[in-house]
């Protein structure tokens, strides 16, 4: 643990999940306008010096010690994994008791603002969902992916506790497939293969949002206008066939008959790292409905939808094109 | 140039000589410019349009050889298009969405709505969503009409495309679906009466159990054994535009009045149209 003295005794922003790729970009906007306290398990090298920062499990009392000790205004709660690999018993418990300690926490610690980081993904791709979702929209991702249920549960925890709490102002943002060159989440990754597979006679419109997008987002959640669930979009949507062209890829379609048992067994002996149901996003739209956190927020993407594509690619960044420098 | 490129190409050079004038020209005011990529928000891409409807254009230029009277009826705007449906493959839709983008004053790109087993095949699901169509979701159709589209409605449904020969120009049911949304986005309803679809492809008698071997909603026999179109002559009649009030939430019973209007507004197309017409093939 790397507690210093501090004498900035302003009311603070907690981060908790503040070591992941999402998490450093939002510290690096806040901690010049705000005081921040970051809270993860893994270390943050190279946080900003203003920034205090604490190494522990949210599921320990020790969370709880930080309420007491430290006047928390503001909470920023995306201390959530997905890891297909992770062993579920122990994602499920991260991800879930750690969101209900975190919320237990704001509702007794006279926190003013709490702002959940979900996932448009809640929703889940399939054939009958409508081309652009709003927010009410059923949350059915878990019905074909059961790793979804964490998240899920994070969301709906997040609502409930917006209903409970109404002195505490609640935001949970649904952004759509988040991309960054240093983003290690399965559509990241995906349109990082130079040979990505895609599902034959298959196209669907995708949505991507870049990472400082993503994050820019996080930090005007905190104003006092926005309250309750938001979907959030980034500069519009592609069909994903003219998005790997733009990156200069070379698709290999594979039959939507084949590509499921092959992907299983592939993921099974450690060939692949995407788990089969992740198909569906390349097969159906997940595709969501932004104007409401337009709206609210006068929200509008910084970077463009090909900026945003190319940001996948780290080799972007170092030939002159400026994305770094924003 | 890939293989791809080359049909593409190929075929809008078709398309346009077909269409006798620039359809590129016509048809510029259409093209989405939403993003980048030339695709709007629903997956519609004019390119890949007029592309794709090269065969459409030939049917209805030479093989249906549709004739439309009315069509100045369609108001600028939202607008939701009423029809009657028949004819085993949905030429008809096809049709009418040749005649608007090629007839009409200004070209209309119509949507249609698509059942929610067409994002579920491969090929179609892609093909069907490049030429505007979508999935007939009520938040979907909100949308299109409030961004000023026209849509096409066949509120009698699948029961009616696989009607048998003898129950031709027979309206079935309509359901109230496309009232409420008239209602609560205050759009036109035009009426359209297709003449010639009906006798397309007579079918004899409805082969069920083969259709639930199949899982199909009905499987016809028609007289060439397959649902394949004769060369019939397609007449559209479209009426005129019928503005609604109301409350999109009021009781069927309520709504099936204004329904049932617009229903006998089609009839009475449809018995102008074979009142006039000359011969099912003429």
């Amino acid at each position: 643990m790397s507690r210093r003295k501090n004498e900035d005794e302003r009311p603070a922003v907690m981060v908790t999940g503040v070591s992941g790729n999402l998490g450093r970009r939002l510290a690096k906007r806040l901690h010049r306008k705000e005081k921040v306290i970051g809270v993860d398990r893994r270390p943050f090298p190279g946080r900003p010096k203003d920034m205090e920062m604490y190494e522990l499990d949210l599921r320990k009392k020790k969370a709880e010690d930080l309420f007491r000790r430290h006047r928390i205004k503001a909470v920023i709660h995306m201390g959530i994994m997905h890891d297909p690999r992770m062993n579920q018993e122990e994602s499920h418990s991260f991800n879930v008791l750690g969101t209900s300690r975190i919320l237990e926490c704001c509702a007794r610690y006279g926190v003013e603002k709490l702002v959940v980081l979900s996932s448009s993904n809640v929703y889940g791709p399939s054939p009958d969902n409508s081309n652009f979702l709003t927010e009410d929209a059923p949350l059915m991702a878990a019905s074909r992916f059961s790793n979804m249920r964490d998240l899920i549960e994070v969301d709906m925890l997040a609502q409930s506790f917006f209903w409970k709490h109404p002195q505490v102002q609640t935001v949970v943002l649904r952004p759509v497939h988040i991309v960054g060159p240093n983003i290690k989440n399965a559509p990241s990754n995906y349109l990082r293969l130079q040979r990505p597979w895609t599902v034959a006679g298959f196209d669907p419109m995708v949505q991507l949002i870049h990472v400082e997008d993503a994050a820019r987002a996080m930090v005007e959640a905190l104003r006092p206008e926005p309250r309750g669930v938001y979907n959030v979009v980034g500069p519009g949507e592609a069909p994903l066939s003219a998005i790997l062209r733009a990156l200069g890829r070379k698709p290999v379609p594979v039959p939507h008959f084949a590509a499921r048992p092959l992907l299983n067994t592939l993921f099974k002996y450690r060939l692949a790292h995407f788990p089969p149901p992740e198909l569906d996003h390349i097969q159906f739209l997940c595709a969501v409905d932004g104007s409401r956190w337009e709206k609210d927020v006068g929200w509008k993407s910084e970077y463009s939808l090909r900026e945003t594509i190319r940001a996948v690619d780290p080799d972007e960044l170092l030939d002159g094109t400026g994305l770094r420098s924003r | 140039m890939t293989l791809g490129g080359i049909v593409k190409k190929g075929l809008r050079r078709w398309s346009e000589n077909l269409s006798g004038e620039s359809l590129g020209e016509r048809t510029s005011a259409l093209a989405r410019t939403d993003n980048e990529f030339g695709v709007d928000s629903f997956g519609f891409s004019l390119d890949y349009a007029l592309s794709a409807i090269a065969p459409i254009l030939w049917m209805y230029k030479h093989y249906f050889r549709v004739k439309t009277y009315g069509i100045e009826n369609v108001p600028a705007g939202r607008v939701l298009l009423v029809a009657n449906h028949s004819g085993q493959l949905p030429f008809d839709g096809a049709m009418i969405g040749a005649a608007l983008l090629t007839e009409a004053q200004p070209a209309r790109a119509v949507r249609s709505l698509v059942d929610k087993w067409v994002p579920t095949l491969p090929f179609v699901s892609t093909f069907m969503a490049r030429v505007g169509q979508v999935v007939g979701t009520p938040e979907n159709c909100r949308r299109l009409l409030e961004n000023d589209e026209a849509i096409l409605v066949f509120p009698e449904g699948m029961r009616a495309i696989n009607k048998l020969y003898y129950e031709r120009y027979q309206l079935q049911d309509f359901g109230l679906g496309f009232m409420r949304l008239a209602l609560e986005t205050q759009t036109p309803i035009v009426p359209i009466g297709v003449v010639g679809a009906e006798e397309q492809a007579p079918a004899l008698f409805n082969a069920k159990p083969l259709a639930k071997l199949l899982g199909i909603p009905s499987f016809p026999v028609t007289v060439t054994g397959l649902p394949l179109p004769l060369p019939v002559r397609y007449h559209l009649h479209f009426g005129e535009p019928m503005h609604f009030t109301g409350q999109p939430d009021e009781e069927d019973s309520e709504l099936d009045v204004k329904v049932r209007a617009v229903k006998a507004a089609v009839q009475s197309l449809l018995e102008r149209g074979l009142r006039e017409r000359e011969g099912v093939f003429r």
